[in-house]
Parts: C-alpha cells; structure tokens; sequence
C-alpha cells in the first residue's frame, strides 16, 4: 500500500553506480572468437567479386564469411510484435549479409578471429570489386533515379517508395481572403540514438540450440527474428538480455544477432562475439528518419483554424526496418494536437534512399512532427499578431476527443495546466513584451511548444504482456517479466506496482533482470512507452492473483476465510484490523516445507490490453542569442509533463532529464551529414558529431502535473518518449522571438544562424564586415 | 585491442635518441591521444613504438636566470593549464592548454605532441606562434634550434627530420614581457571539441597605441599561422581604431578552407569576430580589466 508515487531509489542503482552490474560484454567468455564486418565502401550497387584467400592467410583468422554464402531467407527486422497477418507484417528485405550493396557501409563480409587485432588485420587484406550504380541520398534524388529507370534498391519497390498514406477531411475552403496563412516547409535531420552501450552480442550452438547474448529491447523478438533468418524453429533459439546501457529504440531493431547466431551455426562449439565500434553504430546500426514537412493553416481573424495541409516525405535509408509506419505516427499526431473547423488534408510518403537504414528512435516520428507543426504554429501566431500561448489555447485538443481512425480517445488531460505553470515559470507575458524590440549583436527570446502522445501501439499493433510471481523461502517474491529494463528504470518501477498490488513491500519484490527467453514469461519489450502501462496492467493482474494465493494458503493454515485476510508488508493480516496472522517468511517455509501441504505458490497470468491513452505535456525556454557568433545559450529550459499518476516522481524527473538532453542536442547540433555524391557518412564519431556535453547543457527543469487516468493500471500514462519532443521546436519558436528570424531546418547550429541572420540583414553595416 | 607489432620504453634521452638513430621508423609515443588514435584507425596498424613516456628529461617547465621559459614537451596540458610560470606569464598559452578535449585527454596529452602532430586546430599552436616559441631539435649526435613558425610544412607535416625529437620550447622574456592577450577557441561545443577556428593575441601597447601585436589563428589555413599582414597594418594604430580595423583586416587576409565542417563564408564571418574579441579583451587587460571572453 502506498507504493506507487514513492520516489524510492532504482533498485540497479548501486551496481550500477559500482559497477558491479553485469553487461553483454562483461558476461562474454575470454576465449570467445571475435567477429568484425567488412562493410561497403559504395552506396549502391554490386559486389561482383569479392577475395578473401589474403584474410584467410592472417595468423589468429579463423573464418571468413561473405555475401555469396549466407541462406537467401529475407527478414524483416523491425521490433514490432509478430503478426499471424501476412499483410500486416514488417516488410522483410534482408539478408545476413548483401551482395547488393545498398549504402555507404552495408555489411557484406565477416571476419571471425582469436582477438580484435587479427580480425582488423582480415579486413584490410579482403579485395572487393563492386559494379557501382548512382547514389541517391535523399528521397527525391531516389524517386527521380527510379522515374529515369534506374536501378530501384529493392525490387519489390520499383519506384523506391516504400509506402504512402492519405487522410481527407472536408473541403479545402474556396475562399480564402478572410483567413490568414502560415505555411512553412521544416526540414529534420539524421540523427543517431548514441546510446553509451554499442550494439553487442555473443552466441554460441550448444546441441540443437543456439544462444544469443544480446543488448537488446526486445528478446522475445530478436527470438523470433533469429530463427527466421536462419530458417530454425524458433525453440532453437535463445535470447539473453542483461543489462543494458542505453537503446533510445536503436535496439527496438533485430542488429547484430542474426549474424552473431549465423556464425555460431557455422562455428559449432565456439563461442563468437560481435561488438559494434562506435563508427559502425553510427553508420550501419539505425538513425532517426530525416523528414520534410510541409504544412498549411489557414485560421480566422480570432486565430480559429479553419484548415490544415500537412505533406511529409520521410528518407528511409537503405532497409525497411520500421519504415512507414514512422511517418504515419507523425500524421495521426498533428491530426490530434490540434482541430479545425472546415478541412484537413494529409499526405505521407517513405522512400527508399542510399543512406543507414532509418529506425526507431525515441518519439517514433513525433519529434519530426512536433517540431514543423509547432513551428508553424508560431509562424501563424506571428501572421495573427496573436499571443503564440492563446492561440494553442484555442485549437487544442480537449478531454474526450476521439482520433477517427485509430479511435484512440483522449481520456485525460492536464495540458491545461501544464501551460498555465509553464506561462508563470517563465514569465511569459514580461519576457514576451520586453523582448519584442531589440538591438545589438545580443539578444533574448522565449518560446514554446506542446505535443500529445499515444501510450504503447494499441490499436495498431498487438498489445500484451505476460508476468509471473515466485514465492521464495524467505517470504520474498520473484517478479519475471518479458520486459525489458534498459537503463530507464523500468525494474524499480515493475517492482513498485507489484508490491502495490499483491500488498507486500517494495523491498521484498526481486525483478529477474536478464530476460531469458527459454524461462521469461511473453512480452514485446521496451517501446512505445508502453511498459508502465501494458506491462504494468499484466503486473497489476498478477500480483494480484499472487496475494489470493498467499492469503488462501494462509487461510488454511490458521482456519480463517480468505476474504478476511490480507497481505500488508511482511504479513498475512486480519483484513478488518489489521492484526498479524502470519508472518511471509512463516508462510513460505511452511508451503515449501510442508509435510502436509507443499505448494510452490506462485501465478502468471497474460493481460490483452485494449486500450490507449494520450500523455501531454509543453516545453518554455528562454534563450540569448549572440548573433556575430551563431550561438544560441539556453538560459532556462523546462518541460511540463502531464504523464497521468506517477509511479517513482523522482525517476519520472530523471527520465525528462535525459529527454530534454536528447531534444536539446536534436534542436541545436546534433547532425548526420552525408557525402552528397558518395553517400559516406562524413562525421560518424563523437567528435565530428555534436552530441551535447554536460558544458553545454544548461539546467534542466522538470514539472508534472498529474492526472488520474481511467485507463491506466495506477492512473499512469506514457513517459518514456514524451520528454524528447517540444524542446527543439520550442528552441526554434524562442529564436523567431528573439531575432524575427524563421529557421525551419534543424539544427539550429551556427552556420546556418549566421548564413540566415547575414540574408536578413542582421549582421551588415560596420566596418567589421567584407 | 590496438595492434601494436613491438613496444619499447627508452631509458633515458640519450637512449630514445639512439634508438631513434638505429630505427628511424619507430613511432614515437609520449601521452598516447594521438598515437593511440592512428593505431586504432589503421594508420599506424602494425607499428613499432617507441615510448618516452615518463622520461624526467623531457618534463617540466622552468625559466632561466634571464627569465627566458622552457617548456620541456612532456608537458600535459593539464600541467600546462595549471603551471605558476605559464599562468603567470603566458595566460594566453595557459588557456589553449585548458581548451583542449576533456579532463582525460588535458592528463594524456602533451605540449610536444600537441606540436609534432603538426594538426592545423592544435590548442596550443596560436599561442606558441604568437611568442616566437623556439622548438629544441635533437638526435644522436646533431641538435638544432628552429622557431616554430618555420616548423609546420602542411596539415600533418611538419619539418621533424627522421631521428629527430623535440625536447624543448623556448619562450624568451623580450617575447612575453609587457604584453597582454589571450586565446580564443571556436568550437560548436563547449569541451571536448576541435576548433572550427581560434585565435591567438598578443598585444604590447604605449600610449593607447599598438606598440606590438601578433595574431595567430588555427584552421585558418593548413596549417596554424601568424597574419603578418594584419600584424603590419594595427602596427602604431591607437588601440579604438585597431578595434574597428582588425575583424576586417583578418578577414581580408586568411584563407580558410570550405568544408564540410564549416564552410568558409563562416569560417572568415567567425575568425574576424573572435580576433576583434580577443583585441577587446587584451585592451581591457591594458587598462587593468578582467574581461573573459574565452567562452568556456
């Protein structure tokens, strides 16, 4: 009782910290053999011929293995839970390893030696000879390649589009004079997850069975997906999850483990590694979807919008991998946020270009979403001359709102609130007025943005999970789960909500960590932010059955009726009292140990969900620009979330911590840039590529306002994502204030301030210029 | 993993210096933040090392009986950041040491490293330039003195002979006395970063004028420079009107190239800027001051 909304400490937190909590890579063999890829030095075409007697010949090379020798079993790699529906499955277009190279770095030759050293030694002595076909990097240069008859990158798709979606309200109103008009097209770019952790697995074949030891999101899948590539049953395969250091959705995708368990076929007895280097995460693991939005508002003179156009073109990359389901987030989310009185029209298009294959990232789509609609808002905000804040007020979505295609239903809302605190915290109306007229190389601006988001993938997607509570002798509980702990405090909070339900103490519930699929009850895995919500509910069903059990067998020990008797910390009690009947610990020896009445008492129960719910929530920062310079320092930053009940406040606040730093690197100089001709990825390290530093970041501001969702298993709702989305439009919106210019790419680094900030004339006059 | 074929740690000078001599291709290693890098990209895949690391020889800074300072090349930028001599008398290369990478990196690294790299954003070379820094040459038998201004040849290049170690920067006293200055660094983050582009100023001036001023810059050219040509024209100008002058003059006179790290346009807008930031700074320093404008 009591349990949920303690902000007690992460339950992982001291071996983390000490770092005695064991990771992929701790848990490796040292004899194991290493494995390293021989990635393409082209972006499109052929290997026509590829030499490995010189790799062969290297002292400590083991094997090597190239693309004419992999089984020709496509697969689909997306973290989606499977569908018994062949039209609703992810799009299966790839193979271990690919002759038809389709990005700068695609993996077409492998490696395994005795260390590191050998297998970077194999590499460099393998000779390829590729048949190259022009590169297109971006999805117009992809689409027009295909119009011209070129080769497409994959043949099921000739005109390289990998999907499209339309949506239609109403009719696009005739008459337009009396409206007015924001329209913009906002350009995101590539980005990449940068977890701490690489991508990293181990695998061997012991008898029929294949092991894989993996930094994964999504065991239960990565499961499935192994032996579909290889052509096994999937029993033959098990997956292993320990900790893990970070996946931001990049492990929502199936990496290195198809590989890793191929090699381990071919390898029988051996023990084979495949560690990612940072380089290779960045140019031949995932990436955020670049996408183009194009959006159209036309509102009355009180800032009522009329009608609304919204035409984006997501870059896929090489491989389908999650593919168009992320652009197709993005459409349901503006169709959400805000209403309209007369027309909504909506396109979407993903295409297959030369470029990393595009994934999951945290947010899926929304973060793009979120930053050209609010973008926009504001630009109509300034074409009202509107207060931006009043004219969101107007047009947001409302408690009880219903989406008309996926139904999901707005079930709470503290959106409201949210922007009312933000307003005071800031001190919008001062700051809006006082920074309005400026002069000098300095100035100020504030800005803001909101967003909405779905909680899990109900109904698009099946949504359930599984859980199983172990007693053990000394009166604790195990808690296995399908569900994955990745660093973003899901054990501690698992373990909460169990207590919750079943009566017994936080303290007392021991989370099985390592997911083992042979042993690890069904669960999809860590996205969506739906954990604390989908996992939570089958939690919340099992525990409860767990106390059931508990008092039940308590009651045939002390002749009570089981409706009289609860569990309440480390007791069985009388339920109208509270008085100790019997101690847990007392309890479990005697159901162990009976020689009357031995039970291992235990449940596992599944729950279906069918539900969703919106989470909510608005950034407000302040920021000064030096203009001569190009740099925006952020002087305030905060995010209110309106997340429904919280389970640990004080995680909750560390998890918008590291979305905000996410979002804030996403908004000012986080960037993936492509050679335009070659399709090499040019900054794939840490250094050329400018993830924020503890300097660069300023304070970061957390607020809640909590709700009490109907729908969620403790009133809760998404979390997981939502921090990750309205900093950088609100940054964006901050900088129109402060300098009345209009940036709509991200991100919003020096040299493309300095470049706008001298076309608007703000850098001119002086002697100090050429 | 690194794939290092051979390691050797020197003894003492004289026998790094033979050694030197005996194989010419042993790649040396002091801190490790460069070395280790090229073996990892492959570069220097296979190679022989041959450490000086540690070598009391090479290590410490001290200032002669005519106040003239020597930088021995072991040197970390750490040490270099907190050192009483060099803070005191040369802040500005005090801040291009504290400028470098992270904690880590300012304790492996070293100001003879940070110079032999020969790498057009080295942290410490604006600085070195702008006091007429005189590089100790040696090798067995044979030792030269050569300024550093003559030292780098092309990015990566530099005139170090085979056989030949660093094993001293001399400052002299007439090349810091009576100046102010200071470095700024211009990076799109605020620690471990490389330069898009710095400057370096050293300003010396007599009745409100310029008396002597030397500017250097890294990435303003392939390798890091001085501007002589803006040197020669703030020369004598009253240090108001060299304040209106100098963006525009170093404008006029850097090359930088367009890359895909920053174009030039923004690269000439950026150096122009911080040049006639640092000038602002050192005169403020003139007049007693404390105006920071390294941005970290």
């Amino acid at each position: 009782m009591g349990e949920i909304g303690r902000s007690i400490p992460r339950v992982d937190a001291k071996d983390k910290v000490c770092g005695t909590a064991k990771y992929t890579e701790d848990l490796c063999p040292a004899y194991a053999l290493t494995a390293k890829i021989y990635h393409a030095a082209i972006a499109n075409g052929w290997v026509e011929r590829i030499d490995i007697d010189d790799a062969l010949a290297v002292p400590g090379v083991e094997a090597v293995f190239t693309c004419m020798d992999v089984p020709q079993l496509p697969f689909a790699t997306a973290g989606h839970p499977w569908s018994t529906d062949p039209g609703h499955r992810d799009v299966a277009d790839r193979l271990l390893l690919n002759r038809r190279v389709r990005c700068y770095g695609d993996d077409i030759a492998v490696v395994v030696a005795t260390d590191e050293v050998a297998a970077d030694r194999g590499l460099r002595a393998i000779r390829v000879e590729y048949r190259e076909e022009p590169v297109a990097v971006t999805p117009e240069q992809a689409m027009e390649m295909a119009a011209q008859g070129g080769e497409p990158l994959h043949e099921a798709y000739a005109d390289n589009i990998l999907g499209r979606s339309q949506y239609q309200e109403g009719e696009w109103p005739a008459d337009t004079e009396e409206l007015t008009a924001a329209k913009g097209s906002y350009v995101c770019q590539a980005v990449q997850h940068c977890h701490l952790e690489s991508a990293v697995s181990f695998a061997w074949q012991e008898g029929e069975k294949i092991t894989v030891v993996s930094s994964t999101q999504i065991p239960h899948i990565v499961r499935r997906v192994v032996g579909q590539a290889l052509g096994l049953p999937w029993s033959r395969i098990r997956v292993i999850k320990p900790y893990i250091g970070g996946g931001f959705g990049n492990k929502q995708d199936v990496l290195t483990e198809p590989l890793n368990a191929w090699l381990a076929q071919k390898l029988p007895g051996r023990t084979v590694k495949l560690c990612l280097s940072r380089e290779e995460v960045f140019s031949a693991t995932r990436i955020r979807h670049p996408i183009t939005i194009d959006i159209e508002t036309l509102a009355d003179q009180q800032g009522n919008l009329v009608a609304r156009s919204y035409n984006a073109v997501s870059c896929q990359g090489a491989y389908a991998s999650h593919g168009h389901g992320i652009a197709a987030n993005g459409m349901t989310a503006f169709r959400d946020m805000y209403r309209q009185s007369q027309a909504l029209r909506q396109q979407a298009l993903t295409v297959y270009c030369n470029v990393p294959a595009a994934g999951a990232m945290r947010g899926y789509g929304i973060p793009q979403e979120t930053f050209a609609t609010e973008a926009n808002m504001d630009d109509l905000a300034l074409a009202l001359a509107m207060d931006p804040l009043e004219l969101r007020r107007k047009n947001m979505m409302l408690p009880g709102f219903k989406d008309p295609v996926t139904g999901i239903t707005c079930h709470s809302s503290g959106l409201e609130e949210c922007l009312r605190k933000g307003e005071a915290l800031i001190d919008w109306q001062a700051k809006r007025q006082a920074y309005a007229k400026q002069s000098g190389p300095l100035r100020r601006g504030v800005g803001m943005a909101l967003f909405c988001y779905k909680t899990g993938v109900y109904p698009l997607s099946l949504e359930t999970s599984s859980a199983r509570m172990v007693l053990n002798q000394d009166g604790s509980a195990q808690l296995h789960l399908g569900a994955t702990e990745i660093g973003q405090g899901g054990d501690t909070v698992f373990a909460q909500m169990a207590a919750e339900a079943c009566g017994m103490r936080t303290e007392d519930i021991r989370v099985v960590s390592f997911q083992d699929t042979d042993v690890a009850p069904y669960d999809s895995g860590a996205y969506a932010s739906r954990q604390t919500y989908v996992t939570g509910m089958a939690i919340q069903k099992t525990a409860r059955l767990f106390g059931e059990r508990l008092t039940g067998y308590a009651a045939g020990l002390c002749g009570m009726a089981p409706e009289n008797l609860r569990v309440q910390g480390q007791h069985v009690v009388k339920q109208e009292d509270g008085q100790p009947v019997i101690s847990l610990e007392e309890l479990a020896q005697e159901a162990f140990y009976s020689l009357e009445n031995s039970v291992h008492i235990s449940a596992q129960t599944t729950n279906h969900c069918r539900s969703n719910t919106f989470a909510f929530g608005c950034s407000f920062v302040e920021i000064q620009v030096d203009m001569p310079l190009g740099q925006i320092r952020v002087l305030q930053a905060i995010n209110l979330h309106d997340s429904g009940k919280l389970i640990n406040p004080a995680l909750a606040e560390a998890q918008v911590h590291g979305g905000m730093s996410m979002a804030l690197g996403y908004g000012l100089s986080e960037r993936m840039i492509f050679h335009p001709q070659s399709g090499k990825l040019l900054n794939g390290n840490l250094l050329d590529y400018k993830l924020a530093t503890a300097l660069d970041t300023p304070d970061l501001q957390a607020v809640f306002v909590e709700t009490q969702d109907p729908t969620g298993p403790f009133g809760n709702k998404a979390l997981g994502e939502p921090p990750a989305l309205s900093l950088a439009p609100a940054l964006r919106n901050a900088l129109l204030h402060a300098t009345g210019v209009k940036i709509n790419s991200l991100p919003l680094e020096p040299q493309r301030l300095t470049a706008a900030f001298r076309e608007a004339g703000l850098l001119e006059g002086g002697e100090d210029h050429v | 993993m690194y794939d290092i074929e051979e390691y050797a740690a020197a003894a003492s000078l004289a026998d790094a210096l033979n050694r030197l001599a005996a194989r010419p291709e042993l790649k040396i290693i002091a801190g490790g933040s460069d070395a280790l890098l090229k073996i990892r990209d492959g570069k220097w895949a296979g190679c022989a090392l041959l450490s000086i690391h540690g070598l009391p020889e090479l290590q410490g800074v001290a200032m002669d009986e005519k106040g003239d300072i020597e930088i021995r090349p072991l040197t970390t930028f750490g040490q270099a950041a907190e050192d009483t001599l060099i803070c005191r008398h040369l802040p500005l290369l005090a801040q291009g040491a504290a400028s470098a990478g992270g904690p880590q990196l300012r304790r492996m690294g070293t100001i003879g490293g940070n110079i032999c790299n020969g790498a057009p954003s080295a942290d410490t070379a604006p600085a070195l330039l702008c006091l007429n820094a005189v590089l100790d040459l040696r090798s067995a038998g044979k030792s030269r003195l050569l300024p550093l201004n003559e030292f780098y040849l092309g990015p990566g290049k530099t005139a170090l002979e085979a056989g030949e170690l660093l094993c001293g920067v001399r400052i002299a006293k007439e090349d810091y006395q009576g100046y102010h200055g200071c470095y700024y660094k211009y990076s799109q983050r605020r620690a471990m970063d490389i330069a898009n582009i710095s400057c370096a100023l050293w300003l010396k001036s007599i009745d409100n004028a310029v008396a002597d001023i030397r500017l250097a810059m890294g990435v303003a050219a392939p390798t890091p420079i001085r501007l002589p040509q803006t040197e020669r024209a703030l020369q004598g100008l009253p240090l108001e009107q060299g304040q209106k002058r100098i963006a525009n003059l170093v404008r006029q006179e850097i090359q930088p190239r367009d890359s895909w790290r920053a174009s030039r346009e923004f690269r000439l807008q950026i150096a122009g800027e911080i040049a006639a930031r640092c000038f602002a700074a050192a005169c403020d320093k003139i007049q007693g001051g404390k105006a920071d404008v390294s941005n970290r």
